[in-house]
């Protein structure tokens, strides 16, 4: 695809065809009162190095040194730093989506190597090429699940993920799609089985669920799955943390699994771009929204690679189209490619294994403090786990800021019967010594006294 | 190929051959020569409600996804089984490879349709 402009010569005869004297000529019939007759007001251009010089200065405010517990859909995990120099090569960064399979094997391949590994570590028959978030994903999912059985109605957990609920919520307002919110246990933060099965009924097209959930408890899928298919519903399980699953047994008993891959080697970069996914089970195949690469044999009977079952994307058939997702995340996808390449199925678990032993560690050392109690112990748990404290979050959460440690995400913004609750995260990036630190600094009040 | 003289058609490309009640439904040789190979049929279900001139389900070929369209008002009773393992048999057979079978709300609405000789008026005018 090109964008060629035109060159002065070419406008004088175009102009010459229609009989105009200019270009102004063209907006001759718009009120004059309605038009700009000045420049805009905007800043002088700049030299290159005055722009350096600004954006340094700019990036200078930006806080640094800070440890942070902070996770709830977004992970701080280390990127090795192949990925950035290999996503910058121009045969990556410029391509464009590729219908044309001729001139796109290598990023069909590495798409294809994206979905294939996608689905081998969420225990599902198909991944697509990507979709835009984590939330969308899960959206996209239910969807998928809506057209799969032609039944119409949702039920979530209300441990999903705040946000991809509300996403989920722009999706259901305008399909008219009723759903229900399945609360929790108060002892375990799992899904409250007894209500789950009380809320899926004949015309539940699909069941969500978290996993690990938002107040980072895994989910006893195989309970639910149960539960859920009894009745003839879809299980989707959504996954935040992808780097779970190098350790938690995958989903299998689901139909649908969205997942947020951000966590295999995308930057945190102020909330996106991150990388959503959608794995099933192949009889649901041909509902996935968003592009899918299929391999192939050519004409000379060598391994080639093509878009799949495009008859059902938007380019082909338009207002019947499974989706609007168009050109997908490739890029971000390839980060997650090249992370899970780099880091090998062992590296995977052996990643897992760390941010297990260090939330472990973690939650231990500051629920030990007084007045320090870890909620939601009877099940287990990922990287990712809830306390609460008798002093509000407001109340500590400057005495954390002065140690340079950003403390735990208030969860009373979105569950108000947690009072005093945070969720914490701790990731094989953060320092003992920086957990030492939190607790230290959380127990602070309390040691005066 | 020739067009049953005993079947009704629309202008959708949809055959239907009735018995008794019960009327069979197809799609035919010009829809499935357009279309290309077939490679997939996605059906209703046994109970299902078709409404006249709305979708029942679609084909796909390796061009393109065309929408099923129901000749008649009524119910499924049956759907080709067949066809999930075997969708090509619509490409070898059309006029013998029903799709889904319907009981007949009304089955006088089985003479309203086209017969062979105005469908084939139909296709040649669309073909021109």
């Amino acid at each position: 695809m090109r964008y060629l402009p035109k060159s002065p010569a070419e406008r004088e005869r175009m102009l010459a065809e229609i009989g105009a004297a200019s270009i102004d000529d063209l907006f001759a019939v718009i009120p004059a009162k309605h038009c700009l007759n000045r420049d805009l007001a905007v800043p002088r251009a700049h030299a290159e190095s005055e722009i350096i010089d600004y954006f340094r200065a700019a990036g200078a405010k930006n806080s640094t040194g800070y440890a942070s517990f902070l996770g709830a859909g977004a992970y701080r995990h280390y990127r090795p730093a192949i990925i950035d120099s290999l996503v910058q090569r121009g045969e990556f960064l410029t391509s464009y989506t590729p219908y044309q399979a001729e001139i796109s094997q290598g990023t069909l391949q590495a798409i294809f190597e994206f979905q294939t590994m996608i689905a081998e570590l969420t225990g599902m028959d198909v991944a697509n090429a990507s979709m835009y978030d984590g939330s969308t994903g899960a959206a996209e999912a239910v969807m998928m699940a809506v057209r799969a059985t032609g039944r119409h109605q949702a039920v979530v957990a209300a441990t999903v993920h705040p946000e991809y609920r509300e996403v989920l919520g722009t999706y259901t307002k305008y399909q008219g799609l009723p759903s229900t919110l399945v609360g929790y246990d108060r002892k375990t933060g799992r899904i409250d089985l007894t209500t789950l099965a009380a809320s899926v009924t004949d015309e539940t097209a699909a069941v969500l669920v978290q996993s690990p959930n938002f107040f980072g408890v895994i989910e006893d899928i195989p309970a639910i799955a149960e539960v859920v298919h009894a009745k003839g519903a879809l299980l989707i399980v959504s996954i935040a943390e992808a780097v779970s699953l190098g350790i938690v047994r995958p989903p299998v008993e689901a139909d649908i699994v969205s997942m947020e891959a951000q966590s295999f080697g995308v930057a945190l970069s102020y909330g996106g771009p991150f990388c959503g996914v959608i794995a099933a089970k192949e009889q649901f195949v041909r509902q996935m929204p968003g592009r899918l690469v299929g391999q192939t044999v050519d004409s000379s009977g060598y391994r080639g690679f093509v878009l799949t079952l495009s008859t059902r994307e938007q380019h082909i058939r338009r207002e019947k189209a499974t989706s609007n997702i168009c050109t997908n995340q490739a890029l971000v996808a390839l980060m997650a490619t090249i992370f899970l390449s780099v880091y090998g199925k062992e590296g995977i678990r052996e990643l897992a294994e760390h941010n297990l032993a260090k939330a472990s560690y973690a939650a231990k050392t500051l629920s030990a403090k007084p007045g320090i109690t870890q909620l939601f112990t009877g099940a287990p748990r990922f990287n990712e786990f809830v306390l609460q404290t008798e002093e509000s979050p407001a109340q500590w959460s400057q005495r954390l800021l002065d140690a340079k440690i950003v403390g735990g995400i208030d969860l009373s913004r979105w569950y108000p019967e947690l009072r005093n609750c945070t969720l914490w995260c701790a990731t094989e990036i953060m320092p003992r010594a920086q957990i030492d630190a939190a607790a230290k600094a959380l127990a602070a009040k309390l040691v005066k006294a | 190929m020739a067009y049953p003289a005993n079947y009704r058609y629309t202008r959708e490309h949809e055959w239907i051959e009735l018995d008794g009640s019960i009327g069979s439904i197809g799609i035919t040789d010009y829809a499935q020569n357009s279309l290309g190979d077939i490679v997939y049929v996605d059906l209703p279900k046994v109970g299902d409600a078709v409404t006249a001139n709305a979708t029942f389900g679609s084909v796909e070929s390796v061009k393109a996804v065309s929408d099923l369209y129901s000749p008649v008002t009524g119910t499924v009773t049956a759907i080709n089984e067949e066809l999930k393992s075997a969708p090509d048999k619509i490409n070898e057979k059309p006029h013998e490879t029903w799709i889904i079978k319907v009981k007949l709300a009304n089955p006088a609405e089985f003479n309203g349709l086209l017969d062979a000789s105005a469908y084939e008026a139909f296709i040649a005018e669309e073909t021109k």
